[in-house]
């Protein structure tokens, strides 16, 4: 009796000592499904660059001793390629995926992994969104298996707007967007924040213009300085950023300051070089010259491949999963979901929370300001010798928005 | 609207038409003359831009004004001697898929070139900064420049087209190539001269429109179906056209941007108020700035319906 309690005991502890360490070893498959051709080519393709670095990184050394595999994926910007890229990660063993750019696709990938989900218990699938904005994401069309680690356009927002509310300079707003939704949804919330914080300040321009497809910005410039405005918010990324930024400097358009959502992504900085110097802001939860750990991935990132690593999210990613995979002891999307949930911990850009009521991660946002870099702040935007240095940190309460998802969860 | 806006305006859109002309001019020729759509044409123009960049950096950026669109003349040239014409016994669909295939070629090649994202051709120093100040706003030298080479190249081409020996056998190809040949003269030359000559036009413009705009993989994507609806709208073949036409649509665009009417405003004009309950209210208001870019494709089929031999063109076929 005693030697059968003996070896009970002594199994029930290798038991537990082996189940402590369950996921040590396995390999996480990440799917990412982006695009690597077509007009956002130069964006993914650092985005997916910057995934595998830091897997990389991760593999090295991470909590959950697991080791990360990206497969990544061209989905063309199509929500039907993102589809069946989706279900050819699968196939591949992908249990996790990630996607970034536009919210067609991540919506596809939403409405898809509820269905399979649903469909095929023991073979769900989580979905981290490092990228797509649209508050629709976790607001109506909010999903259990969805996790966004990017700042919504309404927290974005909320803290530019926060920001320009103490600059009394400001008194004539020029909005131009790009017609599209996200484009649209800052316009909506760029006159719906500056009404609240700033009733005094008149929008004297809301600009749609078609996705990269306008090659001289010059008339919406002259537009612009003909309406008298003393600031433009924009949500512009890519092409239509830099052409619009690039035509205002060659229009000597120097009185006019531009709060920008992507001003340090691919292809922005270049346009901009010295002439836009110190009239260019970005909100974002990221900047290059950040402290800690991300600093160093950031260096060695440019050292290898003579980039930018400005995709923040795609680190909180790692970290987030392999503190599930600790905390749940299990690589099972299902038991990482729950566990992904009001997750909190400490980040670059504070103390960040996975808000479980919708899946949006609240954290800090800085306001940054394009200036030349050097001192604190040596790291420079695709060797411009510029970069956006930080003018503002705003708390994760600053910049929170409320919620109206009802989420569904699996019972 | 204002006299300032209107001739800042009006600038705009004359050094923008006028760029889309040195586009246009090129592909005009070859298509009038050898009767070939040619998709790879901004090709040329994303070539030229990326050429230069790379001699600019060697030699200097006005050696590559004259280097680059040599290079891609050539190009052109080699192209057309040894795919091109290969092609052409079998009609104009296989010659239409080659030109579709070498722009994909040329887009990959570029990618895996230069990458994938801009590169930073930047103005030489000659060229940055204002030319002049109207009512505080500058107008730049690049774009002045785009003018200045523009009306130049228009110019010389049409000298040599009218002027001299080479340039009437063009024009005679053009119109009757049997003719020509039975005359002597070798109009397979003519074709790889004209297809050559009509690349380096766009190399040219890709020389100085990649540095006052950006050079990137999607450049050539981005002006590829406009200058179609220049050479439609112009008149096959007619040179004279394509300019015509190219100003138009300049000016068209730029103008449009300015105008921030909809049809809710017509309404109201003739009593009806139209709120966002009405039937249709997503289509009635959208503002005249917001179709701006879509205009000259409206152009583009009104002209073909009402007039489709082009603005100056003299084929009714």
């Amino acid at each position: 009796m005693k030697f059968a309690m003996k070896i009970t005991s002594a199994a029930v502890l290798l038991a537990s000592a082996t189940g402590a360490m369950a996921q040590k070893g396995e390999t996480v498959k990440i799917a990412w499904l982006d695009p690597l051709s077509g007009l956002m080519a130069a964006v993914g393709t650092n985005q997916l660059k910057s995934f595998q670095f830091i897997a990389e990184e991760f593999n090295k050394k991470n909590a959950a001793g697991v080791k990360f595999e990206i497969i990544g994926i061209d989905n063309k910007l199509s929500p039907q390629e993102t589809t069946s890229a989706l279900r050819s990660a699968m196939d591949q063993g992908a249990r996790y995926v990630v996607q970034g750019n536009g919210s067609g696709p991540a919506l596809a990938i939403m409405d898809a992994l509820e269905k399979h989900n649903a469909r095929n218990p023991g073979k769900e699938v989580v979905y981290l969104n490092y990228a797509a904005v649209d508050p629709d994401l976790t607001n109506s069309k909010c999903s259990y298996w969805h996790f966004r680690l990017d700042a919504d356009t309404s927290m974005k927002m909320e803290a530019l707007t926060t920001y320009m509310k103490d600059v009394p300079e400001i008194k004539k707003v020029y909005l131009i967007n790009q017609n599209y939704s996200h484009g649209q949804q800052v316009s909506k919330f760029a006159k719906e924040n500056l009404a609240r914080k700033r009733p005094d300040v008149q929008v004297v321009g809301d600009d749609l213009h078609p996705l990269a497809q306008v090659r001289d910005f010059a008339p919406y410039v002259a537009k612009i300085k003909a309406s008298g405005a003393d600031t433009v918010i924009t949500g512009n990324w890519g092409s239509d950023l830099a052409l619009l930024i690039k035509a205002a400097n060659d229009a000597g358009l120097n009185n006019v300051n531009f709060y920008t959502y992507y001003g340090s992504v691919t292809g922005s900085p270049t346009a901009m070089g010295s002439s836009a110097a110190g009239r260019v802001y970005m909100v974002a939860y990221a900047h290059l010259n950040l402290p800690g750990d991300i600093n160093r991935i950031v260096v060695d990132y440019k050292k290898k491949f003579n980039d930018d690593m400005y995709t923040g999210s795609v680190y909180h990613a790692f970290t987030m999963l392999s503190d599930a995979f600790v905390k749940t002891k299990s690589t099972d999307p299902v038991k990482v979901a729950a566990a992904l949930e009001g997750m909190k911990f400490k980040s670059f850009n504070g103390e960040v929370e996975m808000r479980k009521t919708d899946h949006q991660l609240q954290q800090g946002l800085f306001i940054s300001k394009w200036e030349k870099a050097g001192g604190k702040f040596p790291l420079d935007s695709e060797n411009t010798g510029y970069t956006f240095v930080p003018v503002k940190y705003y708390e994760p309460y600053v910049a929170s928005t409320p919620t109206s998802c009802q989420m569904k969860r699996p019972s | 609207m204002n006299a300032e806006f209107l001739v800042i305006s009006l600038l705009n859109g004359v050094s923008y038409g006028l760029l889309l002309f040195m586009l246009s001019s090129g592909l005009t020729l070859i298509f009038s003359m050898m009767g070939v759509l040619n998709f790879a044409h901004t090709s040329f123009y994303m070539l030229g831009a990326y050429f230069a960049y790379t001699i600019s950096q060697v030699v200097g950026f006005w050696p590559a004004l004259l280097i680059a669109p040599v290079m891609v003349g050539l190009l052109g040239a080699t192209f057309e001697r040894y795919s091109l014409r290969r092609v052409h016994k079998f009609g104009h669909v296989p010659e239409l898929l080659v030109t579709f295939g070498l722009s994909y070629l040329i887009l990959e090649l570029v990618q895996l070139l230069w990458g994938r994202s801009t590169v930073p051709y930047g103005l030489p120093t000659q060229l940055q900064g204002p030319l002049f100040t109207l009512y505080g706003t500058q107008f730049p030298k690049s774009r002045s420049f785009i003018m200045l080479v523009a009306l130049v190249m228009l110019v010389s081409v049409w000298l040599l087209l009218t002027r001299t020996r080479i340039g009437l056998v063009i024009q005679a190809a053009l119109k009757n190539p049997e003719m020509v040949e039975a005359l002597g003269h070798n109009v397979p030359r003519v074709f790889m001269l004209v297809f050559g000559g009509g690349a380096a036009l766009a190399g040219l413009a890709g020389v100085i429109g990649g540095n006052t705009y950006v050079t990137e993989p999607a450049m050539a994507a981005s002006v590829g179906s406009i200058i179609f609806v220049v050479v439609v709208v112009g008149g096959m073949g007619s040179l004279a056209g394509a300019f015509l036409a190219s100003l138009l649509i300049g000016i068209l665009q730029t103008f449009a941007v300015a105008i921030d009417y909809s049809m809710v405003h017509l309404f109201q004009l003739v009593g009806i108020t139209v709120t966002d309950q009405t039937f249709g209210y997503p289509l009635w208001k959208l503002t005249i700035s917001q179709v701006a870019p879509i205009l000259p494709y409206m152009l583009l089929v009104l002209m073909l319906i009402f007039r489709p031999k082009g603005l100056l063109g003299t084929r009714e076929d």
